[in-house]
């Protein structure tokens, strides 16, 4: 497999600051919560009611985790800012969310595929921040590890299905594969390289088990952790924070 | 009553049990859970999965939202034998062996807790 | 003793009926309507407030609005399950509800405006829904009662959140609280409508009521239900829309209108508005599954193959 080649974002953008903990506990929590609303959109339309009840827990564990780091982020700010005014009062430029869990739901498999690349590299990251120094953060990776970890069971369990199932559903989850591939190297993105190749070797075992391929296409996108988006995250948030854009200042 | 459809004046009260289905099914399952460690596993409900591993995914999902379980069993539901309540009582009459039960035995008070 | 005379003998004893024993075959019919109406309503009754979830104007109400959507699934499925046990398979009840051929309940068929909604479903539909199960907890068939146990434990919060959030409007801005009352104005009397025909008009009301399907009739239902929440809604400061509501010393419980049949009737044949939408979008969801279902059972298959 090529090198992956990964396109900067426009001149003049704001570097990613690790060294920031507001912002990367923003970026975190944006991950989280993007998520969740596209999870959220899936209850009643799963292919049963099982998995309606499935993705709905999927979904709530996010939420719950975007929630926790977001009153962290604000408490270790300063500046009194709430979870809802991280989640409904900043405009797309300010979400920090990496670009792989903003893409469209598609069909299930994309949901599916999506779900693996993305547990995947979150077991890994609560592992790592789970001892982390800050013990607020270090408690709520400890919780998130867990939930992780039965999402990637879920996920993974669904793509071997999917992929080693009918001659359908192995072309959907080829299809998801291709297409959202391009999305993950952003998710290293700064961090060191083992991080990448345990993500490889695990998404690897669990595609070779589905007969999926890794697609030849060493193109990489990137910019979500920066602010600059694809299209698909400002009708998102048109929706979500529609309630408290058009009724400012309410409790509700 | 609240989730019951009346009949309709000009309606059949008759409610269609079978239909065509489309597509194959998912097999039953049945779902046991260990609430804690110490107590035995107890018949909880069932539900619908391709394979054990989704079984028990789902029963997870289904019945442990709130955090009832230890421990999960799932069983197809064909693969349970199953002793109707007739057969039992043709077979088995508690009544007959009153020596079976301990109340059946008179211990002097003195003696104490037996 | 026959086996019907030890069928009675065991309703009498208010002992319960279970899957295996012998039962006379209208009972067993009208379970399974019941039981599908019932599972069916949970699971349309996804829709309506599944609307908001994108929307809910907090973290902490999506949260709990996501929750709430989802344990209708999982009571959807409880039910199913009850069903099952007489004999009718899940994947055919879902096919005739598809198919029109079967029913659910007619409050699903209205549509969810407003956040105020969310809020007024919990604390009417919820509340009404409760006012009936919590009977149907003591109903004669051993697996309905049992999930109805289930539920209603799981239930529990569903009320109570609805309510708390009328609350928090009620003690808002004048706007919010406008768009209470408007949603109190439009669920009110589709929740009524939810207890049922009057009791002289209802065909089944007196063999479920033997049978111990059935506990409570519609209109005695219905007036708990109108006794509890009208003190609730001047709590919260509403108006309830209607002008012959007042309290009756005598009989002790309020007088109240009367609900517009032809409405009621015109929703229970399709004609509300959102019966097509509902089952559009319940097809819709089928539909696309299908290949996913099928999926999961060829790798089922190959598994099974490659052990053997």
């Amino acid at each position: 497999m090529s090198e992956p080649v990964i396109s900067t974002a426009p001149q003049g953008a704001p570097a990613s600051d690790s060294s920031d903990p507001v912002r990367a506990l923003v970026a975190h929590a944006d991950d989280n919560l993007v998520l969740a609303q596209r999870l959220g959109d899936w209850i009643s339309r799963a292919p049963e009611l099982e998995e309606d009840i499935a993705l709905g827990n999927i979904a709530l564990d996010h939420l719950g985790v975007a929630r926790a780091l977001y009153s962290h982020a604000g408490h270790l700010e300063g500046k009194g800012r709430t979870e809802d005014d991280f989640a409904m009062q900043r405009p797309e430029r300010e979400f920090l969310n990496a670009l792989l869990v903003e893409q469209p739901n598609g069909d299930f498999a994309h949901t599916m595929v999506r779900g693996l690349l993305f547990d995947a590299y979150q077991v890994e990251l609560w592992t790592d921040l789970s001892g982390a120094d800050d013990s607020t953060l270090a408690g709520i990776a400890g919780l998130a590890l867990k939930e992780a970890r039965y999402h990637l069971l879920h996920t993974s369990s669904w793509v071997i299905r999917l992929g080693d199932g009918t001659e359908e559903s192995h072309r959907r989850a080829q299809a998801a594969v291709d297409a959202l591939w391009r999305y993950t190297a952003e998710l290293f993105e700064g961090a060191a390289s083992e991080y990448h190749d345990i993500w490889r070797k695990v998404v690897g075992e669990v595609l070779d088990e589905a007969r999926l391929q890794i697609p030849d296409d060493p193109y990489q996108r990137s910019g979500g952790r920066r602010g600059f988006h694809s299209e698909h995250l400002g009708p998102l948030l048109a929706e979500m924070q529609w309630m408290q854009r058009s009724h400012p200042g309410l409790e509700w | 009553m609240t989730y019951e459809v009346p009949v309709a004046p000009g309606e059949s009260a008759e409610l269609e049990e079978t239909a065509d289905l489309a597509t194959e099914v998912w097999p039953m399952w049945e779902v046991f859970v260990r609430a804690r460690r110490g107590i035995s596993h107890v018949h909880i409900g069932s539900l619908h999965a391709a394979d054990a591993e989704a079984a028990l995914q789902n029963a997870r999902d289904v019945y442990t939202r709130r955090g009832e379980g230890a421990s999960l069993w799932v069983v197809r539901s064909s693969e349970i034998n199953a002793f109707e309540p007739d057969d039992i009582s043709d077979y088995v009459d508690a009544n007959e062996k009153p020596y079976r039960l301990a109340t059946t035995y008179e211990i002097p008070d003195e003696v104490g807790h037996m | 003793m026959t086996l019907e005379e030890r069928f009675d003998v065991i309703l009498a004893a208010e002992d319960k009926i279970e899957p295996a024993d012998w039962m006379p075959d209208d009972y067993r019919k009208t379970l399974i309507r019941q039981i599908a109406q019932h599972a069916h309503s949970e699971i349309i009754g996804m829709q309506p407030e599944g609307n908001w979830i994108s929307r809910a104007p907090t973290l902490h109400r999506k949260a709990i609005l996501m929750a709430k959507v989802q344990d209708e699934a999982g009571h959807g499925l409880y039910l199913y399950s009850a069903a099952e046990t007489l004999g009718v398979d899940r994947d055919q009840m879902q096919t005739l509800l598809h198919q029109g051929k079967h029913k659910y309940s007619s409050i699903f068929n209205y549509p969810t405006l407003s956040w105020a909604d969310m809020g007024t479903i919990g604390w009417l539909v919820d509340g009404a829904a409760i006012t009936n199960q919590v009977m149907l907890t003591r109903c004669s068939y051993g697996p309905y009662a049992r999930a109805m146990v289930r539920i209603c434990k799981e239930e529990s919060f569903h009320q109570r959140q609805g309510y708390e959030s009328l609350i928090r409007l009620c003690s808002g801005s004048p706007e919010q609280k406008a768009m209470a009352q408007d949603a109190l104005n439009r669920w009110w009397w589709p929740s009524l409508m939810m207890f049922g025909p009057h009791d002289t008009d209802s065909t089944h009301t007196e063999q479920s009521m033997e049978w111990k399907i059935k506990r409570v009739s519609n209109d005695d239902l219905r007036q708990q239900f109108v006794d509890m929440t009208v003190p609730q809604a001047d709590y919260l400061g509403l108006v309830v829309p209607d002008r012959d509501l007042r309290w009756n010393e005598e009989r002790g419980h309020y007088d109240f209108g009367e609900i517009d049949w032809e409405e009621f009737w015109a929703v229970v044949k399709g004609n509300g508005p959102m019966n097509r939408d509902r089952i559009e979008h319940k097809v819709r969801a089928w539909d696309e599954g299908a290949w996913v279902r099928e999926a999961a059972l060829a790798h089922a298959a190959k598994k099974e193959g490659a052990i053997t």
